[in-house]
C-alpha cells in the first residue's frame, strides 16, 4: 500500500531515472561531453509546461523540460508528506483539464484515472446542513427543504450558467485574438467570438454581457433566498481569488470552476487516482514517449538572449542549455522580473510584470486521518461526505472572511473547501486511515504587511481546525499530521509568486487578450523565441493544460511546423 | 381621446430636459410632479429657518453643455456662484493636499506624483472624451441592429481604434477593475490615491477595491469633457437648475402640475393610455414617458401584474442598493478647518486619508451597517453663495456621507442619532469646534432619500452605475433604448442609458428617440 502510493508520485522522476530523466550528477559530467542543444527549451515541469513540451516533442522538436525540483509536476503534483499518507498537496481535484488533450496526449493509456465525485454538502450553524446529491429529484428536495422557492429556481439557473459555460468552452484550446490588431487572422479570430456572442440574440447577449460582469453574489441574489443555498454555490466563485463574493467579476469565477468536465459531464468534478501527480506522471509519460527529455534539479537562473533572440538558458550552477525557443511556464512576474534581465526586454513589459496582479489569498491544510470523521447530523457513511464540505452557511459569512484578508491577515472565520479523498481512492493513505484535503479561502501572502512568524502561522491553523472541529466531534483526536500551507510555502514549493493558484488573478483586465498583459496575450514573449506557457497566459488557471497547448501551437506556427495541437471540440 | 401628447411623469432634470426636446418639436406635453417644485435632486430646500441647501446632489460637475444651450439655461435664471473649485483632501494636522485642475499642492506631495497626475488625468480625458461619444446617443442593439446603432457602433469602435493600441489597450485592461489596483500602479501619496478613488465610489454601493469603480471614476471624468475642471456651485443651490429648466420648458410651451402624484400608468391591450392620480383623477395622453426609476415605474406605476414574469425578474433583479446619507448643518459661524486658509474653504472639502479608511468605511455597509469612519465629501455653499443663509455670518454645511446602509437592523430609530454623532466627531477632528456652531442638523439616509426624492433604494443614479447595468444592459434588455415592454410608454430618468449625474443627457436621449419613432411611437 505504502510502496504503491510512493510509486505514485516518485513516478514523476525516479520512475525514469535509467531512461530520460537526467540528474545533476549525471549533468555535471555532460556539461563538459555535450552541448545540450536542444530545439526547444521549456522552463519548469508544471502540468502546462509537460504539455507543451509533449507537443513540441509530438511535432518531431528535440525538447527538453527543466524542472527546478527534484520532482516534476508544480502544483500538479502528489507528495508524501507523512510517512503513509500521499497528498495532492496543491491542486486537488480535477475537472478542467481538458478532454481534448486527455484523448489526445492518450494521458489514461500513461495511467491516469479520473474518478468523478458525488455529494457535497455546507454544515449550517444550527446543526443542519445543506446537501448536494447526484439524483435530480433528491437534489430537488433537498433544495425545497431549504426552500421551496430556490428548488423551483433550480433548472434556471442551471440552465442560464450552462449557457455561459456553452460560450466560453470552444474558446478554452484557442489563442485569443488581439483586438487592437488589424491582421487577418486577429479580425478572424474576433469574428469568431462576434458570431458566438451574436447567436445568442439582442436579450441572450445582453444577459452574458451581465453575467460577465457582476458578482457571483448578485448572481445568485437573482435566483436564490436560501443563505446556505447561496453560500454552498457562491464559493465556487472566489476560490484561489483575492476578490470577495460581491466583487463584480466573480461570477466569471464560478464559471470558471464550471467550464470542465469528467467523463463528459459538465461541470462535475473527480479524484485523479493516486493523487493529482497522476497527472503530471501521464503527461510525462506522454512527452518521453515523443521522445523528450526532463530533467530535474535545473534551477534555472537566465535566458540567454542575444541580439534580440533567445539562445537558451543558464542553469544556477553555470551549466547552459541552448535552444532557439525557450518556453517559460513560470508565472508572468518570475518569467520578467526573475529568470529575464530588464535589459533585455521592452520597458513597458517590466512595468507590466510589475503591476501584474498575482496576490495570494490562499492556504491550505493537508491533515493525516486515524480514521473518519463524524460530522454533526450525517451518517459515518453519508454519501454528502464524498464532496466537497464546507461550513460558511450565508456569503456574509464568506464575505467578512475577505475583509479580514483586506486588512491584512487571515479570516479568522474562513471559507474552507474540504475533501476526504481517500473514500474514493483509498491508495492514498494506509487501510482505514484517510486523508484530507482542505483549502482555505482567505490567506494572505504577508501578515499586516511583514512576513508570516510560526505563531501566524499556527494561528491561522488553529482558525481552520477550530471550525472544522465545530462540526465534527471526534475530528482533533483523529489527527496525526497536519501540514499547513500559508501563500509562503505554496510560493517555496509550487514557485507560484504570492502562492497565487492560478499564476495570476482572474480579473478582466488580466483575462482572455489581456493574459499575462495587452499585448502579449498571444503566448509570444517580447524577444524572438521566447513564449509563455503557463497559466498566466490564456484560458488561466487550473489544472487545464490549455494554456501550454495554445502555446505549442503558436511555437509551431513561427517554426512553419505542422500544427499538432487539437482545437475544438466538436462534440461539445 | 387624448388630453395630451404626451404625459410626463416627474419634473426631474432628465424630465425636464426631454419634455422641453419634446415640446420643441411640437408636442403637446404635461409634467406631472408629485412635489410642489421642479427639480427632483436638483433642489434647493429650507432644511433650518433661514437655512437652505441644495437638499440632494450638491454639486454641479457634468452638466451637459448641450442641454445648457438648447435649454438657454442662463438666460432662465441659471448663474454659477462658483466654478472649477479646487478639490482639498482635508489632513488632522492641517497639511492638507489641494487638486486645483491637474495641479497638486500641499501634504508633501512630490513631483513624481504630480508628473503623474498629469499623465494619468491626459489619459483618463482621452477615455472620458470617447465615452462621451457614447453617451450622447442611445445604447445600440447589438445583434438586432438597426442602421443608427450600426453607425453609433462604427463610431465607438473606430474611437477606440484612434485612442492607439496602448491606450486602447489599457482602457479595456482597466475599464472593469477597481481604483485601488489602478491607483497603486500610479501614485505613491495615499491621500492623493484616496482622493481620486472617491471619485470612482460616490454615490455608489462599492469602495476602493470594488471592480467597476474605474468606470465610476471615467464616468465623473464626464465632467471635463462638458467643460467642467472641478466642481461648480449654482447661485440658489442647485434648486436653480431645477427652476431654470422649468422657466425653460414653459417658454417651449410645456404645462406643469405640482403636487400630483401619479397613482398608476394606464394600459389598454399592452399600451399605454395615460396615468391615474392619487384621487383618481384620469388623463389619457397618446405616450407616458417616465422619469421616475425602472423599478417605480415597473412595480408601483404600471404594475408587476401587467407585465410579462421576464420583465418582472428583469426589473426586480436591478441593483439599487445605495449606500449614501446627507447631512445638512445649518451653523453659527463658519467653521475653521486645521491648518486650512480662507480662501480654500469654499471648495469641495473630503475626508478620506487613505484607500484603507474608504474601504473600512464600505465594508460595514455590506453588513447593513453604518461606517464607524465614514468618508465625507463635504461643502460649504455659503462660502460662496452667502444667501443661503438667512443672517450675515452664518453658514451651511452640507456633506455626502458614505457609507450608510438603507436600513440598518432593527431600522433607523436610534441609529440616526448615533450615526450623526459619529459624523460630527469625525468633523471635531478636522475642525476642532465646530459643534459648537451646529444650530440645527439633518441627516438624510438613503431611506430619506428613497421618500422624498422617488428614488427607490434612495440610489441617486436610479440604479448602480456599474458594467453590468450601463450601455445597452441599463436598465435591462427590452427597456434600453428607451422604449419599453409596454408600448408608448418610454423612459427618460437616470435609470436608462447614460445614467444620473445631472447631465441631462438621458432625457435628451429619450426624447431624440421618441420623435425619431414619429408616429410609430
Amino acid at each position: 500500500m505504502n510502496e504503491h502510493s510512493f510509486e505514485n508520485w516518485t513516478v514523476g522522476c525516479q520512475a525514469w531515472h535509467s531512461r530520460s530523466v537526467i540528474h545533476s550528477a549525471e549533468r555535471a559530467r555532460k556539461r563538459v561531453t555535450e552541448m545540450n542543444k536542444y530545439d526547444a527549451i521549456v522552463i519548469g515541469a508544471g502540468h502546462n509546461g509537460l504539455t507543451n513540451a509533449a507537443y513540441l516533442a509530438k511535432a518531431g522538436l528535440k525538447v527538453a523540460v527543466l524542472e527546478r525540483n527534484s520532482y516534476i509536476g508544480g502544483a500538479t503534483v502528489s507528495r508524501e508528506l507523512y510517512e503513509g499518507w500521499t497528498y495532492s498537496n496543491c491542486s486537488y481535484v480535477c475537472s478542467l483539464l481538458r478532454p481534448e488533450l486527455v484523448r489526445d496526449l492518450e494521458l489514461p493509456r500513461h495511467g491516469l484515472q479520473v474518478v468523478p465525485y458525488g455529494g457535497g454538502v455546507t454544515y449550517k450553524r444550527d446543526g443542519d446542513h445543506y446537501g448536494n446529491f447526484y439524483d435530480h429529484e433528491r437534489q430537488y428536495r433537498e433544495m425545497a427543504r431549504h426552500s421551496p422557492r430556490d428548488a423551483n429556481a433550480y433548472e434556471r439557473y442551471t440552465a442560464d450558467v450552462m449557457k455561459q459555460t456553452r460560450l466560453i468552452r470552444p474558446f478554452l484550446l484557442k489563442r485569443p485574438p488581439d483586438p487592437t490588431s488589424l491582421k487577418l487572422r486577429d479580425l478572424k479570430d474576433l469574428a469568431e467570438y462576434g458570431k458566438a456572442f451574436m447567436g445568442l440574440g439582442e436579450e441572450g447577449l445582453v444577459e452574458a454581457l451581465k453575467f460577465w460582469t457582476k458578482s457571483v453574489g448578485d448572481f445568485l441574489d437573482e435566483y436564490f433566498e436560501s443563505d446556505v443555498i447561496k453560500a454552498h454555490m457562491g464559493g465556487s466563485g472566489i476560490i484561489g481569488t483575492a476578490l470577495g463574493v460581491y466583487s463584480p467579476g466573480t461570477a466569471y469565477v464560478l464559471l470558471h470552476h464550471y467550464m470542465g468536465d469528467v467523463d463528459g459531464n459538465v461541470g462535475a468534478w473527480g479524484f485523479a487516482r493516486g493523487g493529482m501527480g497522476s497527472v503530471s506522471a501521464a503527461l510525462a509519460k506522454s512527452l518521453q514517449a515523443f521522445g523528450g527529455d526532463i530533467i530535474c534539479d535545473a534551477d534555472v537562473d537566465q535566458i540567454i538572449v542575444r541580439n534580440g533572440a533567445t539562445k537558451g538558458v543558464a542553469l544556477k550552477d553555470g551549466t547552459e542549455y541552448h535552444a532557439d525557443v525557450v518556453v517559460s511556464n513560470l508565472d508572468p512576474k518570475r518569467t520578467f522580473l526573475d529568470v529575464m534581465d530588464a535589459g533585455d526586454l521592452p520597458a513597458d513589459v517590466v512595468k507590466k510584470a510589475q503591476n501584474f496582479k498575482i496576490r495570494g489569498s490562499s492556504g491550505k491544510l493537508n491533515i493525516a486521518l486515524d480514521g473518519l470523521p463524524t460530522f454533526h447530523g450525517l451518517d459515518k457513511r453519508s454519501p454528502l461526505m464524498l464532496g466537497d464540505m464546507h461550513f460558511s452557511d450565508s456569503l456574509e459569512r464568506i464575505e467578512r472572511a475577505y475583509d479580514d484578508w483586506k486588512d491584512g491577515t487571515w479570516s479568522k472565520d474562513p471559507y474552507l473547501d474540504m475533501l476526504i479523498p481517500t473514500q474514493t481512492d483509498p491508495t492514498m493513505a494506509p487501510p482505514g486511515k484517510h486523508m484530507m484535503t482542505v483549502f482555505v479561502q482567505y490567506c494572505p501572502p504577508l501578515v499586516n504587511g511583514r512576513d508570516w512568524t510560526e505563531e501566524d502561522k499556527s494561528g491561522f491553523q488553529k482558525s481552520v481546525i477550530d471550525q472544522i472541529a465545530k462540526h465534527s466531534p471526534d475530528f482533533k483526536d483523529l489527527i496525526l499530521h497536519c501540514e499547513t500551507r500559508t501563500p509562503k510555502e505554496i510560493e517555496a514549493e509550487a514557485g507560484l509568486t504570492e502562492g497565487n493558484i492560478f499564476q495570476g488573478e482572474l480579473t478582466f483586465d488580466q483575462l482572455l487578450f489581456n493574459r499575462p498583459f495587452p499585448g502579449y496575450a498571444q503566448y509570444r514573449g517580447p524577444v524572438k523565441g521566447m513564449y509563455m506557457c503557463g497559466s498566466g497566459t490564456h484560458p488561466g488557471g487550473g489544472v487545464m493544460a490549455a494554456p501550454g497547448a495554445n502555446a505549442a501551437r503558436e511555437i509551431l506556427e513561427d517554426l512553419r511546423k505542422p500544427n499538432t495541437v487539437p482545437e475544438g471540440y466538436p462534440d461539445d | 381621446m387624448t388630453d395630451y401628447d404626451v404625459l410626463l411623469v416627474g419634473a426631474g432634470h432628465n424630465g425636464m430636459v426631454c419634455a422641453h426636446s419634446l415640446a420643441k418639436a411640437g408636442k403637446k406635453v404635461l409634467v406631472l410632479e408629485r412635489m410642489n417644485h421642479p427639480g427632483g435632486c436638483a433642489h434647493t430646500r429650507e432644511f433650518a429657518p433661514g437655512f437652505s441647501v441644495s437638499s440632494c446632489a450638491q454639486w454641479l460637475y457634468q452638466l451637459s453643455p448641450s442641454v445648457m444651450r438648447d435649454m438657454q439655461l442662463e438666460k432662465h435664471g441659471l448663474i454659477f456662484a462658483a466654478r472649477d473649485l479646487a478639490s482639498v483632501s482635508l489632513a488632522e494636522d492641517g497639511d492638507h493636499l489641494v487638486l486645483k485642475g491637474t495641479t497638486l499642492s500641499g501634504a508633501g506631495i512630490g513631483p513624481e506624483d504630480q508628473a503623474a497626475y498629469i499623465e494619468f488625468a491626459n489619459k483618463m480625458q482621452r477615455f472620458s472624451k470617447l465615452m462621451a461619444k457614447a453617451f450622447g446617443v442611445r445604447a445600440p442593439k447589438l445583434v438586432e441592429s438597426n442602421i443608427s446603432d450600426r453607425m453609433t457602433l462604427i463610431k465607438l469602435g473606430l474611437g477606440l481604434k484612434l485612442l492607439g493600441k496602448d491606450d486602447m489597450s489599457d482602457l479595456m485592461r482597466i475599464v472593469l477593475i477597481n481604483m485601488y489596483d489602478v491607483m497603486e500602479e500610479n501614485f505613491e501619496h495615499p491621500r492623493l490615491k484616496a482622493l481620486l478613488s472617491l471619485d470612482g465610489m460616490l454615490g455608489s454601493h462599492m469602495g476602493p477595491r470594488s471592480p467597476n469603480t474605474v468606470f465610476g471614476y471615467l464616468y465623473r471624468r464626464i465632467g471635463e469633457v462638458f467643460g467642467f475642471n472641478g466642481v461648480a456651485q449654482l447661485k440658489g443651490g442647485l434648486g436653480a437648475l431645477g427652476e431654470s429648466m422649468a422657466a425653460s420648458c414653459r417658454s417651449a410651451g410645456v404645462e406643469f402640475r405640482y403636487g400630483v402624484a401619479v397613482a398608476g400608468i394606464n394600459t389598454h391591450a399592452g399600451r399605454a393610455t395615460g396615468v391615474t392620480l392619487e384621487g383618481g383623477e384620469q388623463i389619457n395622453a397618446g405616450l407616458v414617458v417616465s422619469n421616475a426609476d425602472p423599478v417605480t415605474t415597473f412595480e408601483r406605476l404600471v404594475g408587476y401584474r401587467n407585465l410579462e414574469t421576464g420583465v418582472v425578474r428583469k426589473v426586480s433583479n436591478i441593483r439599487n442598493k445605495s449606500g449614501v446619507a446627507k447631512l445638512h448643518l445649518a451653523l453659527s459661524a463658519l467653521p475653521e478647518f486645521n491648518g486650512l486658509a480662507k480662501d480654500l474653504v469654499g471648495n469641495r472639502l473630503v475626508i478620506a486619508p487613505d484607500m484603507n479608511y474608504a474601504e473600512r468605511a464600505f465594508n460595514a455597509v455590506k453588513y447593513h451597517e453604518y461606517s464607524e469612519a465614514p468618508v465625507l465629501d463635504i461643502s460649504i455653499p455659503t462660502v460662496n453663495d452667502p444667501g443661503l443663509a438667512a443672517a450675515d455670518g452664518q453658514h451651511v454645511l452640507s456633506a455626502i456621507v458614505q457609507f450608510a446602509p438603507y436600513e440598518p437592523a432593527g431600522g433607523w430609530g436610534d441609529h440616526r442619532e448615533r450615526f450623526l454623532d459619529i459624523i460630527l466627531s469625525q468633523l471635531e477632528r478636522y475642525a476642532p469646534g465646530i459643534r459648537q456652531l451646529v444650530l440645527a442638523s439633518e441627516l438624510l439616509t438613503p431611506q430619506d432619500l428613497e421618500s422624498e426624492f422617488g428614488m427607490t433604494g434612495g440610489h441617486w443614479h436610479h440604479g448602480e452605475l456599474s458594467m453590468d447595468q450601463v450601455m445597452m444592459m441599463r436598465p435591462f434588455a427590452g427597456a434600453n433604448q428607451y422604449a419599453t415592454p409596454v408600448d408608448g410608454l418610454y423612459l427618460c430618468g437616470a435609470g436608462v442609458h447614460p445614467g444620473g449625474g445631472l447631465m441631462g443627457l438621458a432625457g435628451g436621449n429619450a426624447a431624440r428617440e421618441i420623435i425619431g419613432r414619429g408616429e410609430s411611437a
